[in-house]
């Protein structure tokens, strides 16, 4: 009973940071019909960054909830800037290209991205500790034991996803984001400033990235240059199980994958190696039964 | 008096001579100059050249004499080809990298049908190339299976592999098609790691390969010339490159190619007329991975070793990057570009830590300034053979 809660506890921490992900992909697919692949080395350089601000503010004597705001602040608006730079940059000149070429760009931006870590930042090759900010220890509930920080972390993903969920469904930017997304040509005829809205959605996406990348250093106490791969690629998956263009179903999608991990772990420990492999076969699987995810996009065009 | 004003056979002959002239001699200069200034500006010499090669008309002639005068072109190529090789001869690393070079051109041909023609994504080139190499490995104990079978059994397998995929691309397009694919590799990758029957992370070892009786990995020797012993491969791997390519070159020229484009450009139109769309897909799909397959086997045999770390999703990538810088759907302009991809960083030490980085500003560029490649596929031209 109680290895069943522990699993849960750690499945639904890796389903907050994959749900993110995915929701970032799923932005950018609804606002661009674009997948960026950048987007997982977009969460790994907001983790670089927060843990440049946590070196920062470590020198500067702050105290340690003002240390982590910073961190957290820091890591979220690195990869916001970086993510509209690269819609600005590199997405919008592109976005009458055919698919593969726009594919083919973002995932050699996040490889430049992640080369750019790896060879530029100080010892950037091997993992670097990232600081425990948050009160360690836990306690004891009928044999179950309940991290402090996992806890805190989860809730403050599940914050994040319904803030970003509020901005795009409840606000005014959100319903020029949504314009956008529905027809760019009548959006701007509506007086809605197209790139602008198109850089701050990429913006709100990669955010999110920022807001994994924080979760992910500050529960696993480590990040690596390369983790944003592997990351991207579970992302992707949740967002393409949840249908593309869907909030919702990305974060289905997200909790869906880290179930699937955590029930390998836990029913087959002897195939726990595996369980990326499995996980990656089911999501063929599901995409093979269901081609456009399992919540799609309503209206999308079957032949 | 330039070439361009040579009209005729004799100018397109001229024109394919001196194209492969130009090939050959920048591979024998960039591989056997080790001075890296020197290197530098050879490098910067051959790119001049071939800055001025189409303004000379002479892409255009020898593109002309390939398609009046199919079998002089081959001519010439097999004799620039045995040239090269007779003078690279006992030069161990130089003949690898040609080996290496034309092996991922022949996975990259693979890509062309799948990407070029049908217009279907692999980000999962590297795991079908795996497969073969793997297989290669498996069937290292089974002497009795003639060495030829054995590659032959890499691509079979590999394009077997292939079609657990093609129900999940068949039914998806876009986006999803891709991710299967990237899924596929990913996940073939990770198999690999996690598996110890198949030697995990490090890897196996592999046999070299036996001919009838001719073992690959001795000195080859022809009269009184000594070669090394990678000549043998060099030789294999160039005879299937060239079948490949003609193979490649038949489903173009010919009615499934121009079927296949139509699958790409418009499948809805297409199926009004009656073609069966799933057919054509799995056609392509199976065909590419068959040579992917091939190739890893030949691979596997020729280094002796081979480690997941081989076939990474990178890898996967750098195939289709390949692909897009060379011109999607144009034979040639992979195997050039194959040449810049693979030869550069292995000769300019320089850039050697910094060539992933350099490679993605690189296509990243390419993407903005010139989406169609280096070579850009041209439309066929059907003439009347007089």
């Amino acid at each position: 009973m109680s290895s069943i809660a522990q699993y849960l506890l750690n499945g639904l921490m890796q389903g907050t940071i994959y749900g993110l992900v995915a929701i970032g992909f799923t932005i950018f697919f609804g606002v661009m019909n674009v997948i960026k692949f950048s987007h997982g080395d977009v969460l790994t350089f907001g983790a670089f960054g927060g843990l440049v601000a946590a070196w920062a503010a470590t020198a500067l004597g702050f105290p340690i909830w003002l240390e982590l705001v910073f961190v957290v602040l820091i890591s979220v608006m690195a990869s916001a800037a970086i993510g509209a730079i690269i819609a600005r940059g590199l997405v919008l000149p592109l976005k009458d290209a055919p698919p593969l070429n726009m594919l083919l760009m973002t995932m050699m931006v996040g490889t430049a991205i992640r080369e750019c870590i790896r060879l530029f930042f100080p010892n950037g090759t091997n993992p670097q500790r990232f600081p425990e900010l948050l009160p360690s220890g836990g306690f004891d509930l009928s044999g179950v034991y309940f991290r402090y920080d996992g806890l805190i972390l989860i809730a403050a993903g599940i914050a994040f996803i319904f803030a970003v969920q509020w901005i795009i469904n409840r606000t005014r930017l959100g319903l020029a984001i949504r314009a956008v997304a529905e027809d760019g040509e009548t959006a701007r005829t509506m007086g809605i400033n197209f790139t602008l809205t198109v850089a701050i959605a990429f913006a709100i996406g990669s955010m999110t990235a920022g807001v994994a990348g924080a979760l992910y250093g500050l529960y696993y106490s480590e990040i690596n240059y390369s983790m944003g791969l592997i990351l991207a690629i579970i992302g992707f998956s949740a967002a393409i199980i949840g249908g593309l263009g869907n909030i919702w179903g990305a974060i289905v999608g997200g909790y869906l994958f880290a179930g699937l991990q955590t029930a390998v772990v836990a029913l087959l420990p002897a195939l726990s190696d595996y369980k990326n492999v499995i996980a990656l076969i089911v999501v063929v699987a599901l995409i093979a039964w269901r081609p456009t995810g399992l919540l799609a996009e309503r209206g999308s065009e079957r032949v | 008096m330039t070439v361009t004003s040579m009209k005729g056979t004799a100018g397109q002959i001229v024109s394919s001579i001196l194209v492969t002239a130009l090939l050959v001699g920048s591979l024998v200069a960039v591989l056997e100059i080790e001075d890296q200034r020197a290197l530098g500006i050879c490098v910067a010499i051959i790119a001049g050249l071939s800055f001025l090669a189409p303004k000379l008309g002479i892409l255009r002639g020898a593109e002309q004499a390939g398609a009046h005068h199919p079998w002089a072109v081959r001519l010439i190529i097999l004799i620039g080809f045995c040239s090269l090789v007779l003078i690279l001869k006992d030069n161990n690393f130089a003949l690898l990298m040609i080996a290496t070079i034309l092996i991922y051109a022949t996975v990259c041909l693979g890509i062309t049908i799948q990407t070029g023609y049908a217009g279907l994504f692999n980000f999962a080139g590297a795991a079908f190339l795996g497969t073969g190499g793997y297989t290669a490995a498996m069937l290292a104990n089974a002497t009795w299976l003639p060495d030829i079978v054995t590659i032959l059994l890499g691509g079979v397998i590999a394009a077997a592999l292939g079609t657990v995929l093609i129900l999940p691309v068949l039914r998806t397009r876009g986006h999803y098609a891709a991710l299967t694919t990237l899924a596929f590799g990913v996940l073939f990758n990770g198999f690999l790691e996690a598996n110890e029957m198949l030697g995990g992370p490090q890897g196996l070892k592999v046999p070299g390969i036996q001919i009838f009786g001719w073992d690959f990995s001795n000195d080859l020797v022809i009269g009184s010339l000594s070669f090394s012993f990678y000549a043998n491969y060099v030789l294999l791997i160039g005879a299937i490159f060239a079948l490949f390519m003609i193979f490649t070159r038949f489903i173009e020229r010919s009615w499934i190619g121009i079927w296949l484009d139509a699958v790409r450009l418009d499948e809805i139109a297409v199926s009004v007329f009656g073609l069966r769309i799933s057919v054509w897909k799995s056609f392509a799909f199976t065909a590419g991975n068959f040579l992917a397959g091939v190739m890893g086997a030949v691979y596997a045999k020729m280094t002796e070793f081979i480690a997941p770390a081989n076939f990474t999703f990178g890898d996967s990538l750098l195939l289709v990057a390949i692909v897009l810088l060379g011109g999607i759907g144009n034979r040639w302009g992979v195997l050039v570009a194959t040449m810049i991809v693979i030869l550069l960083p292995e000769k300019l030490q320089f850039i050697q830590e910094y060539r992933l980085l350099l490679f993605a500003c690189i296509i990243i560029l390419l993407l903005m300034v010139r989406p169609a490649g280096l070579l850009a596929r041209r439309v066929r031209v059907f003439e009347e053979r007089h």
